[in-house]
């Protein structure tokens, strides 16, 4: 870590800071629209061509937190951390799935939210607010965790002086964050991911073909990171043992199911303009995903350039300061601080049309004109980014770690009601009701029992302990409990509440 | 910039929807879901690991578990491409 500025590096890197955030700015007059509604302001029209949503699922998906992240799980942990490239795999055929049936109903009945689609498919009103809580409560240390990204990446810079000034830089990138978000919308994010993510490319190859060349190759590098893990005292190996086969598959697998049940992921789906679109972009977005592994690899790389930090956050920057000339750090520090805000838009604005659509509309102000729809949820938007801001500069980032944490296990709880409930009506929505609520209670237990430190839960069945990913567990309680009692409430003759949707609407249609 | 992307992004458009248009819903579909099936075969390939938590054979440099890992990336895009193609 450097202890003094780097003047050079922080220069490239606030000159890219500032074109984007001019970008952001301008792009409301982009693909124009009029932004006091909420799907132009909160969707951007759903008008996002392939390329673009592309782009902004891309950077909305694979997000700051993820590019710090991943180099740092593998350089502490080893083979365990390679599981985001299974996770990063397996959630495209489930997108190619099942989003393409989200697209088309929404559409046809305006859906913003997934809290829409279960009012609308379950007639149930406290259904789609259990489903919108859950989003805005897994959505909030999301954000938080993306200004932990950009503060890396600040520090990393050198800045050192009074804490003041310390968070001088993040306080202001995220004004400027919540200034765009409020006049652009969703476009904003969308324009910017296009800029960010060029960036990250060219950083990560840039990485993955000159460290190799620098330090002997690949074969050389992995030899040397797996001596490195063995001779550590944690359980970190370059092959993954056995004990940890489970846990590595239900944390790739968990993590599928649940990405696209994210707030700011079905933004990111219905801004699209066509189920069409959705679909190539199946095919397309597994790109980022051999860049996440090229990524991940470059944890072992620093493991072999002698990287040694304090903590694993450092692993990525510190790496990207040993090997590259000053304007390249400041050229990839750019990319990621910048890549922190893109998704940090997209899930505030997420976020915001849940408590505008689901929560305001629905149990405040059921007559809202809209216009005023729109300046609650632009307002609402900037409350959230100053609240995740506030957050982080009071030090609170190990919440936001443990929050974000318990907040993939709850919105794995969201799964029975929305995908289930995409192919077909038949959970009854009391019972849906009473699953969500025992995977949500089972799956807090359970991170809870492990101190909050581990989403691994060592589950004792007869003689053998299986350690697994606890949102799966839950998961599998949740749609039990659902299964049991729709049964049960449908042989007691209990009233299984109003369809709104056809078959039909949710095959790909132009209306 | 911003403009001449987002119109090649919309530019496919058209066409396609134009083709679901054409094409009766329940014809797309009738005999072609079974090819869905292909797409369980990245979740067994990644999740049973057995298959794959081993370092030989290596390939430029990267264990098995890796590249075997990153083969699966790109024969994902194939079979979501294939599916794609036969049922839409």
């Amino acid at each position: 870590m450097n202890t003094s500025l780097n003047w050079v590096a922080t220069g490239v890197f606030v000159f890219f800071f500032v074109v984007v955030a001019v970008m952001g700015f301008l792009s409301a007059h982009w693909q124009r629209g009029d932004l006091n509604k909420l799907d132009e302001w909160g969707l951007g029209g759903r008008r996002f061509g392939v390329l673009i949503t592309w782009f902004l699922l891309g950077g909305d998906f694979y997000t700051a937190y993820t590019i710090i992240a991943v180099p740092a799980f593998v350089y502490g942990a080893g083979a365990i951390g390679f599981f985001a490239l299974p996770y990063t795999i397996l959630v495209y055929p489930f997108v190619f799935v099942v989003m393409p049936r989200l697209w088309s109903v929404s559409k046809r009945h305006n859906y913003i939210t997934l809290a829409d689609f279960a009012r609308g498919r379950y007639g149930s009103r406290t259904l789609a607010l259990a489903i919108a809580i859950t989003g805005i409560l897994a959505t909030m240390p999301y954000i938080a965790l993306q200004l932990v990204g950009l503060q890396v990446t600040i520090a990393a810079l050198g800045l050192h002086g009074s804490r003041f000034v310390n968070d001088l830089p993040l306080v202001v990138a995220f004004l400027v964050l919540a200034a765009f978000a409020y006049t652009s919308g969703l476009r904003a994010p969308a324009s910017i991911a296009l800029v960010k993510d060029t960036m990250v490319y060219i950083f990560v190859l840039s990485a993955v073909v000159w460290i190799p060349l620098k330090f002997g190759g690949f074969a050389h590098i992995f030899n040397v990171a797996g001596q490195a893990l063995a001779s550590r005292s944690t359980t970190g190996t370059l092959i993954l043992p056995q004990s940890q086969y489970l846990p590595f598959a239900t944390l790739a697998l968990g993590s599928a199911l649940a990405a696209f049940l994210y707030p700011h992921t079905v933004t990111g789906v219905l801004s699209s303009s066509s189920a069409t679109t959705i679909k190539r972009n199946a095919v397309l977005l597994p790109i980022y995903t051999l860049l996440l592994g090229l990524l991940a690899s470059l944890g072992y790389m620093a493991i072999a350039a002698g990287v040694h930090v304090t903590s694993t956050n450092d692993t990525l920057p510190s790496l990207l300061e040993k090997v590259f000339p000053s304007w390249f750090v400041g050229f990839s520090f750019a990319a990621i601080a910048i890549g922190a805000l893109v998704p940090a838009a997209i899930m505030a604005i997420a976020a915001s049309n849940l408590f505008t659509r689901n929560i305001y509309r629905e149990y405040i102000r059921p007559q809202v004109a809209p216009s005023e729809e729109a300046t609650v949820a632009k307002v609402t938007a900037i409350l959230i980014i100053v609240g995740a801001l506030v957050f982080v500069v009071l030090g609170a980032q190990s919440y936001a770690i443990v929050l974000q944490l318990l907040g993939g296990i709850w919105i794995t709880q969201t799964l029975p009601s929305v995908v289930f409930g995409l192919f077909a009506r038949w959970f009854h929505p009391k019972a849906l009701m009473v699953g969500w609520f025992a995977g949500m209670f089972c799956g807090t237990a359970m991170a809870w029992s492990q101190n909050l430190k581990s989403a691994i839960y060592p589950l004792h069945i007869g003689g053998t302990t299986l350690a697994s990913y606890a949102a799966i567990d839950a998961l599998i309680l949740n749609l039990a409990v659902a299964a049991a009692l729709t049964i049960l409430l449908g042989g007691l003759g209990v009233d299984r509440g109003s369809d709104e949707t056809v078959p039909a609407d949710y095959v790909e249609s132009t209306i | 910039m911003s403009e001449s992307t987002s119109s090649s992004g919309l530019s496919i458009l058209p066409q396609d929807e134009a083709k679901s248009r054409v094409k009766p819903v329940m014809e797309s579909r009738s005999g072609s879901w079974k090819w869905f099936f292909l797409l369980l075969l990245p979740y067994i390939g990644l999740l049973w690991l057995p298959l794959y938590a081993k370092a030989e054979p290596r390939l430029l440099g990267f264990p098995f578990f890796y590249w075997y890992q990153f083969a699966w990336v790109l024969l994902t895009m194939f079979l979501i491409d294939f599916v794609y193609r036969r049922t839409r």
